[in-house]
């Protein structure tokens, strides 16, 4: 990844000091101070889609930004490769999935293929950040490594299916430390495991201000109706974020309250099974004519940003999710969200608070006609909504825990570590 | 870097820390209240630190109904409020070290346990994780020679500074109190008032941001009654 001038990291500092507070970033260059010139790589398996590319785009000038010499690199395969990840994906999440020996060894095969590409980088990183099941065998390609590996996972693994845990467990295993986003999805692994939750970035296309021609505008490019109100779901089309469930709650919803429903998604290029559930979401709403399906490109962050803003309440119905950017991104525009009960989405939806959470389309259905009758609520819960996320869920905390983690694990196993002159 | 069990605040000048807090988890996990009482047992003491006081450098909302996490667990895993209540109220610089305050959670348990006939469970997915942190202090490299010098500063201190000489000096000092309380009792016994204002702050129920405020609303109206 092309490094920025120091000019333009520069600036990037002053914007995150305007959004947040001039503490915070003094108290990253603090910490990042015992961790300058250090050369650290993530890698994962896309460069857009997904929260996670998400996240990288900015982590990466970011620490460029403090004096780590940070990169980013993507491991890529063939279409079994990602058939078999996938599969990972929705075992990790709890679904009984079999995977063939043949997949498995094009996963393997992949990696090694991967791990010879990246070699040197590999081989010289102080700290390489593993995301997900994708690349996780690359460790084990890479005999003389010299710095500290870490394996961040970003899926919902409270309850996998054990078979396929017990696969990836045995590349995993050799890493220095985990990260997992909430204490519930921590397993049983040799060696430390960090809880660190995911961010949002307050700069970037799809949470940046936007003026209100652009936001209005939203109604007449996806034919919407300004005088109904709007409630939105924005995610891949993908089983575990429950489209269909939405579906159902919008038109129980719907028969006391009118109302339009918005599902806007992407497909993550790692994520082969999307369009097979965009056709069952077309097939579930096909006649009605307020539930608008959109299928977006991946750098439609604006648009994104904008149909939230649009949007009374934002909804992410999940049965499973990791953490889910997408309740943090609406939150953070001022909206409540009715959220799936699970995950990660429990530690920001705080319930009656910053919005709702539901088991059950009825539940969705029932906080929908609740929130839209009693718009004071509405409005309390949004605002108290985007506070808190301010203050947790922006990148500028995220960082600052990974800079912890970094100066933590060059620290052994201790609980108290004092740096620079302290 | 250098590692460091504790770090005294009682010589001039003030030397303004900060620190970062990041959760590890122990990998220890129970449902029902008998694993709670096994497992207060074997945790680490950090973990029963973490669990007191590491909470205030998590997303945490508003005003939490109870003050620490064992109570919180007591309430919405157990729903055992007489629980909740009773853990609450177990103080932690009350005990001399981590160890005597682990012993005192362990009697209130045992205690409980011994009222029922049967063993309170929580649900699967209302488990407790046991937690525990890696707190990383840093030098500001900021020092007050006088304590009215802190008056316009405190309110522009970080969170973590708060939390480094608020919250967590009273886990590693003899006195089991703040690092400003300690600084002004080694200056001079003028501020002894200043001092007693200070200690009597309840820090269980507010976030750090309140606590910045309260302690600077504290020297503020301190030195702005010696002015007068």
């Amino acid at each position: 990844m092309k490094r920025p001038s120091e000019q333009s990291l520069q600036n990037m500092v002053a914007e995150y000091q305007a959004v947040t507070s001039p503490n915070v970033m003094h108290q990253l260059e603090q910490l990042a101070a015992p961790l300058k010139g250090a050369r650290v790589l993530h890698i994962n398996s896309t460069k857009e889609g997904g929260g996670v590319a998400e996240i990288l785009h900015k982590f990466i000038p970011l620490k460029q930004a403090l004096g780590i010499e940070a990169d980013w690199e993507i491991i890529t395969g063939n279409q079994e490769f990602y058939q078999c990840t996938k599969g990972f994906h929705n075992a990790l999440q709890g679904m009984r999935q079999t995977i063939s020996d043949k997949l498995l060894q094009n996963y393997e095969q992949t990696n090694r293929e991967n791990a010879e590409k990246l070699h040197e980088k590999l081989k010289e990183a102080d700290f390489v950040f593993i995301h997900d099941p994708q690349p996780a065998p690359l460790l084990n390609y890479i005999s003389e490594r010299k710095g500290k590996w870490i394996w961040r996972c970003h899926i919902d693994v409270s309850r996998p299916y054990r078979q396929v845990w017990k696969y990836l467990r045995e590349w995993v295993t050799p890493y220095d430390a985990s990260i997992f986003s909430l204490p519930e999805f921590a397993q049983t692994l040799p060696h430390p495991q960090y809880i660190v939750a995911p961010s949002i970035d307050p700069l970037s296309d799809k949470n940046c201000p936007l003026p209100e021609r652009e936001i209005k505008n939203v109604f007449s490019q996806f034919n919407l109706d300004p005088d109904l109100p709007l409630i939105t779901q924005v995610s891949r089309y993908d089983r575990f974020k429950d489209p269909l469930g939405v579906i159902e709650a919008y038109k129980l919803a719907s028969k006391l309250t009118p109302l339009q429903l918005v599902l806007a998604g992407g497909g993550a290029s790692d994520d082969p099974e999307g369009e097979a559930i965009l056709n069952e979401v077309k097939q579930a709403s096909n006649g009605a004519p307020n539930i608008h399906v959109l299928l977006l490109p991946a750098d439609a962050n604006r648009t994104i940003n904008a149909l939230q803003r649009a949007s009374d309440i934002i909804l992410q119905k999940s049965i499973k999710e990791g953490f889910g950017l997408t309740v943090s991104e609406g939150m953070w525009k001022g909206k409540p969200v009715i959220g799936g009960d699970t995950g990660g989405i429990r530690l920001q939806v705080i319930n009656h608070y910053t919005g709702f959470l539901v088991r059950t389309p009825e539940g969705a259905a029932l906080r929908t006609r609740y929130l839209l009758h009693r718009r004071d609520k509405l409005k309390d819960m949004g605002m108290r909504a985007q506070r808190f996320v301010r203050e947790n869920f922006l990148i500028t905390r995220h960082l600052r825990e990974y800079l912890t983690l970094m100066v933590g694990l060059t620290s052994g196993d201790v609980e108290r570590i004092s740096v620079g002159s302290a | 870097m250098e590692n460091n069990a504790g770090d005294l605040q009682s010589k001039s000048p003030f030397a303004v820390k900060d620190c970062a807090l990041i959760t590890i988890a122990t990998g220890i996990k129970v449902q029902n209240l008998k694993e709670f009482a096994a497992a207060l047992k074997d945790v680490p003491a950090g973990s029963i630190y973490y669990h007191f006081w590491g909470r205030l450098l998590r997303p945490l909302f508003d005003e939490p109904e109870y003050n620490n996490d064992f109570a919180s667990w007591a309430y919405r895993g157990l729903q055992d409020k007489f629980l909740a209540e009773q853990l609450s109220m177990v103080i932690p610089t009350d005990y001399v070290d981590m160890e005597g305050l682990r012993q005192e959670m362990v009697e209130v348990v045992e205690q409980r346990l011994d009222e029922f006939e049967y063993v309170p469970w929580s649900k699967a997915d209302q488990q407790f994780h046991f937690l525990k942190s890696q707190i990383v202090i840093f030098d500001t490299g900021i020092r007050y020679e006088n304590p009215i010098e802190l008056v316009p500063q405190i309110i522009n201190l970080s969170t973590g500074s708060i939390y480094y000489h608020f919250i967590d000096a009273r886990n590693r000092t003899d006195d089991r109190e703040d690092d400003f309380s300690s600084w002004l009792k080694g200056l001079s016994n003028e501020y002894d008032e200043l001092v007693k204002t200070l200690c009597s702050v309840d820090p269980y129920f507010s976030s750090l941001k309140e606590i910045r405020l309260i302690v600077s609303n504290i020297f503020q109206e301190f030195f702005g009654k010696v002015e007068q």
